[in-house]
């Protein structure tokens, strides 16, 4: 069963409006979302990002690597949070990723996380290898963490 | 409603989709209503129908489950409004629908959670509660659950029919069980979730994905289950032990689609994402505070393997312990044996050889290849080529599984050219 990332994209015009709405009813219908999905036993992780300006951006168009606070420039759309899900198929992300009570300004973007079978022909690729064990690495450190 | 001009391929996909989602509710709540459960799914499978008929046109209503829920029940109010007069069951449970509102659908765990339970009655089979399991709760059809168990689409269709006969003619309530059998029905509904994810995880055979598909079936019901139960651990041990065993997908076969036995396994293919999900519900077993079960301290076992960088850091003497307290809670021969192959990497081939030959004098597990294999590489270990060679070909006469077969060949072959066998591994994992 594949696994797909819910990825939440707003504007700033949405981030800003949302501050004028009731937080908790925004808390109780995101809870509930979760909720639906911890029923149906398909939620495997995620988590919400604080605000962007908060954030930072490193910058590797050159040698010199350039790191300037807040969000990327130009993007119209902020990455404010994600949903890792299980499901039997595309159609079926599809249908969970409509339920999300997200309003207007904002959109979901659905990406299918990849699995060994995404690497299979390179399987015995030095550097795939060495990827899994850094990948071990992180995801030790995440679970003592 | 949305204006769709989907067309109806497209509209059959959504459908299994929503169905997936909320089949288990729609039928629920059905069931709430008629109080018998193959009733309701054949009302539900009916508004499917008419929403394979109307959407195309309409466009998919925005609460398709609530949708599903108010045509089921119209349609059986209007069915059972014209055979009122014919038989007075009907009657009641026309009047019990016309009360309720149609278009109230609340999702209540709870009813999902009677369904599960109706799905692993005593009444049907085993066989029968995993098909039943899996369409009532997990949303599959008899199509889906055919290629998964592999057979033919009319078999499952027919088990599912006669599995639903029985629910009827055996009158099994719309009920979670009674508090005085509530342990030994949660027993049975963990068994059959555990079935249906061996099924997966055990069958090297075959095509593999399906396999795998399997079990990952069965971890969703386990995550549904553990939603609905929290407060149960050996629900939460259930899934633990699931979530571990499954981490070891990707590394449990090679490039030929040959087993790969754990001690042999590339540990940086296992999925620690799932470790992490494994070893948390191994946590809130222990946080309820009412100690491990079973399947808890199968997961434990399974979470000493799962945190070890190598078998020789495996934490072997926590093994050992955790294996003499499964025996005791579930006493069982794999058990012991897997308790004796600990013993071994702990104390050495001598020490666990003299407890198989204990379980192979008390005559437990005869006709398996088990103990052969495990003594056959104990006697390896113990330099001891030729009686294990005997032991070897013993197994080989038992083995079914033509996968395993191809692992003793192999070991045989191993011991037969004399190659340096420097064995140090388990042979099983616990089951």
């Amino acid at each position: 069963m594949p696994k797909y990332m819910l990825i939440m994209r707003s504007t700033q015009e949405a981030l800003d409006a949302s501050k004028d709405l009731d937080f908790e009813a925004i808390i109780n219908a995101m809870g509930a979302y979760n909720e639906s999905l911890m029923q149906a036993g398909v939620m495997v992780g995620g988590e919400g990002l604080s605000d962007p300006s908060e954030g930072f951006v490193v910058d590797f168009s050159s040698d010199d690597k350039v790191v300037t606070d807040g969000p990327y420039g130009e993007v119209h759309e902020l990455f404010n949070g994600f949903w890792m899900i299980q499901v039997a198929d595309k159609d079926e992300a599809i249908e969970w990723a409509r339920r999300c009570p997200l309003g207007p300004g904002t959109k979901l973007e659905v990406r299918r996380i990849t699995d060994e079978s995404d690497f299979a022909d390179f399987a015995d690729n030095e550097y795939i290898q060495k990827e899994e064990g850094w990948r071990d690495e992180l995801a030790h450190k995440a679970e003592q963490g | 409603m949305p204006s769709g001009t989907a067309t109806p391929d497209e509209i059959g996909r959504r459908l299994a989709a929503i169905w997936r989602i909320e089949g288990a509710r729609v039928v629920a709540s059905l069931a709430a209503i008629t109080r018998d459960v193959p009733l309701a799914e054949d009302l539900a499978q009916e508004a499917c129908v008419e929403a394979l008929r109307v959407w195309p046109r309409d466009g998919v209503p925005d609460a398709p489950g609530a949708w599903l829920t108010a045509v089921a029940k119209r349609r059986a109010i209007d069915t059972w409004r014209r055979r009122e007069a014919l038989d007075g069951r009907y009657a009641a449970i026309a009047a019990a629908l016309s009360e309720s509102s149609v278009d109230e659908v609340e999702p209540i765990g709870d009813e999902v959670l009677r369904l599960l339970f109706v799905a692993c009655h005593p009444v049907l089979s085993l066989e029968a509660q995993c098909a039943l399991a899996l369409k009532f709760v997990g949303g599959l059809s008899s199509e889906q659950l055919a290629r998964l168990f592999l057979v033919p689409v009319a078999t499952m269709q027919q088990r599912v029919v006669r599995a639903k006969r029985s629910l009827s003619a055996a009158a099994v309530p719309f009920e979670a069980p009674d508090p005085h059998e509530w342990q030994e029905r949660l027993a049975a509904v963990l068994r059959v979730i555990y079935l249906i994810f061996t099924e997966g995880y055990a069958a090297t055979s075959g095509e593999q994905w399906v396999q795998r598909e399997l079990a990952t079936e069965a971890l969703r019901l386990g995550r549904r289950l553990a939603a609905m139960l929290p407060r149960e651990p050996e629900v939460h041990g259930l899934l633990a032990l699931m979530e571990l065993q499954s981490s070891r997908f990707a590394a449990r076969t090679g490039a030929e689609g040959e087993p790969v036995l754990l001690e042999d396994q590339d540990r940086r293919r296992w999925d620690h994402a799932a470790i992490a999900r494994g070893r948390a519900a191994l946590q809130r077993v222990d946080a309820l505070g009412r100690g491990r079960g079973s399947y808890a301290l199968q997961a434990a076992i399974a979470e000493q393997h799962a945190i070890a960088s190598s078998v020789l850091t495996t934490d072997w003497a926590s093994i050992v312990v955790l294996y003499e307290v499964l025996g005791r809670v579930a006493p069982n021969p794999i058990v012991e044996l897997n308790r004796a192959v600990a013993v071994s990497m702990l104390e050495g081939p001598a020490t666990a050889l003299l407890l198989v030959d204990a379980l192979a004098a008390d005559g437990a597990l005869a006709g398996s290849h088990l103990l052969p294999s495990v003594r056959a590489k104990l006697l390896s270990r113990l330099h001891r080529p030729a009686e294990a060679k005997r032991e070897y070909e013993l197994a080989l006469s038992r083995v079914t599984n033509g996968a395993q077969r191809s692992v003793l060949e192999r070991k045989l072959w191993a011991l037969s050219t004399a190659r340096e066998f420097d064995d140090d591994g388990v042979t099983i994992t616990s089951r």
